[in-house]
């Protein structure tokens, strides 16, 4: 009777899963490994490729211009990471407080996050517009500069000009997320640490930030994967230039691979970001669990 | 030293909101929070006020670019019948519902399976889901591409129906896992001794229970799939058949020449319609955002 019950649970459990893994095998596993096999081939669109071993990966580490997308992609993700928290953590602390209309104010500053990406995208470029930048036309009126900004043609302008587009986007999930994590955390801690003396940065450092770091890492992972492989802003906003200082690894490999119909190497370029992927997924994996132990929980 | 200086701050400020005065408290707290507001909120005023500026008023530098003097409608009527905008938004429509109705399907089954069949396995199955999820899109569509183009889908809505579940699926899934897991085992095992079968004990008690979960993942679903930029772009050539994204940023823009009114005006009405469910779903929005990365 236990066995025909077992038997049947098994059998209708792989019944449900059928839909759900016939696409996802279709459809991502198979991509995966596909992509893998032909960063080792030298596929170009509608030619099959010949194995070629490492030779994508050595003409790419010699190409001047994967180099720096590379370094871009490196800079892009730890400046607007570092800026994402940091801003996310102060707003999320702003609204943890007792204040009117909170509910609105989560509400809304949502928006950025939740609206397409490429059309907001389109919105800051035509903020940045070399000409009729609004910005510009501010700073102007209050004296601060005496000509308009290029914030688009100039390489150093536009990296920082794309990361804070992304920092725009990113700070609500952030910032909400944190919120929800700092709601968890009992009053009692506060009103104990009060009592002996603590100051509010005290409090901070010694309360919330500790009881804060699991969901910190968990979310700041997130964030870092989807800054590390972001398409959509540069995409829209500067295609890559000017003179490829904005080209992240994504939009390298669209560019060599549907654009330039060099599939292979496109392949080569997607398949050399999941190293990086997979140390920040290990990083804060381990320090989730270092965190679980020092607070008492059971190790993983 | 240390001490000194901690006894001094700690006599006006012990976290202790009576003992705040009204001035400091709209220093730390009202004018941050209104500065993040008005730079989070300032690019969709920006995308409405350029929506309704006349051409002559857009390029001028004259006067106040922050109002609009004589405000037209004329970007929206160009959007509107003389490009393929209406068509963009069908597509988006479209594709938004199937590939959020499939995934939600397939998602509740796979999820029920994982975490109450319990089949042998389960546990490695859920955690290959999650993995899954932490796939981005922009390593996988070189590859996909080549998938959707051996399959005859290339240029076809199908091809967008059908890829965008792989990061649905997961994510959904994932999020519902969640929910099942919080409704009480026993509620089952009545059911069972009632003589119910599986696929009842799912539809009657396990799903009206788990009716926030599903409008959490159905709403997230949506506007994940709404949003989606990379597979449209790669997947789809012919302008009738591409998305709102993807048109409005490749077909509205043509030569050297920018015309920054209906590209704004394209904008806001695609990020209407999100912005339009999400106002309605926003705690479910919430539950699904903050329940996604959960562990």
């Amino acid at each position: 009777m236990l066995e025909k019950l077992q038997n049947n649970r098994n059998a209708l459990g792989l019944l449900f899963m059928l839909p759900a893994a016939v696409l996802l095998l279709l459809f991502l596993t198979y991509p995966l490994g596909l992509g893998t096999w032909l960063g080792f081939t030298d596929a170009k669109v509608g030619r099959p490729g010949q194995w070629i071993g490492l030779e994508n990966y050595e003409f790419l580490w010699g190409d001047a211009v994967t180099r720096l997308a590379l370094f871009n992609t490196l800079f892009y993700t730890f400046v607007a990471s570092v800026l994402k928290f940091l801003l996310g953590l102060w707003l999320a602390l702003l609204l943890n407080r007792n204040i009117r209309f909170k509910t609105f104010f989560r509400a809304v500053i949502l928006l950025p996050y939740i609206v397409p990406t490429a059309l907001s995208a389109i919105a800051f470029w035509w903020i940045y517009d070399a000409q009729f930048s609004i910005i510009s036309w501010t700073l102007m009126k209050l004296g601060l500069i005496d000509r308009y900004i290029d914030f688009l043609g100039v390489p150093w302008n536009a990296r920082m000009s794309v990361i804070v587009a992304n920092v725009w986007r990113g700070v609500p999930f952030v910032a909400i997320t944190l919120l929800a994590g700092l709601q968890t955390i009992s009053p009692s801690y506060y009103e104990a640490s009060a009592i002996d003396g603590a100051t509010p940065w005290q409090q901070f450092r010694h309360v919330t930030l500790p009881l804060l770091t699991p969901i910190i890492a968990v979310v700041m992972t997130f964030s870092v994967l989807f800054t590390f492989t972001d398409f959509q802003l540069i995409y829209v906003i500067t295609r890559g230039g000017p003179l490829n200082a904005t080209h992240l690894m994504a939009t390298l490999s669209f560019q060599r691979a549907i654009s330039g119909g060099a599939l292979g190497e496109g392949a080569a370029i997607s398949i050399a970001m999941v190293p990086f992927l997979l140390a920040a997924i290990l990083f804060s994996f381990f320090g989730l669990q270092r965190r679980a132990w020092q607070q008492g929980g059971a190790d993983k | 030293m240390s001490t000194a200086a901690a006894t001094t701050t700690v006599t006006d400020t012990t976290g202790m909101g009576f003992l705040e005065t009204r001035m400091r408290r709209w220093v730390t707290v009202y004018v941050p929070l209104g500065i993040f507001v008005f730079v989070l909120l300032f690019p969709f005023y920006w995308m409405a006020i350029t929506s309704v500026k006349p051409d002559h008023e857009l390029l001028s530098r004259e006067g106040n670019p922050f109002w609009v003097m004589a405000p037209t409608l004329a970007h929206f009527q160009k959007l509107l019948f003389h490009t393929a905008y209406p068509a963009w938004l069908w597509n988006t429509v479209l594709v938004s519902v199937v590939s959020t109705g499939f995934s939600l399907a397939a998602s509740v089954l796979a999820a029920y399976a994982i975490e109450r069949l319990r089949f042998n396995g389960a546990k490695h199955v859920g955690l290959a889901i999650f993995l899954a999820y932490l796939v981005p899109p922009s390593i996988l569509f070189i590859p996909l591409a080549d998938v959707v183009f051996k399959l005859g889908l290339f240029d076809t809505r199908l091809a967008l129906i059908l890829t965008y579940p792989t990061f649905l699926i997961p994510f959904c899934t994932w999020l519902l896992m969640g929910y099942f897991r919080s409704i009480p085992f026993e509620l089952e095992e009545c059911a069972l001794i009632d003589g119910a079968t599986r696929w009842q004990i799912l539809t009657k008690i396990v799903l009206p229970l788990a009716v926030p979960g599903l409008i959490s993942a159905g709403i997230f679903a949506f506007t994940l799939s709404w949003n989606e930029f990379i597979y449209a772009l790669t997947f789809v050539s012919s302008s009738e058949i591409k998305t709102i994204p993807v048109g409005v940023v490749t077909e509205l823009v043509e030569g050297d020449v920018y015309h920054w009114g209906p590209l704004m005006a394209g904008a806001l009405f695609g990020s209407l319609p999100v912005a339009f469910v999400y106002s309605f779903f926003v705690e479910y929005y919430v539950s699904g955002l903050t329940g996604s990365v959960k562990e």
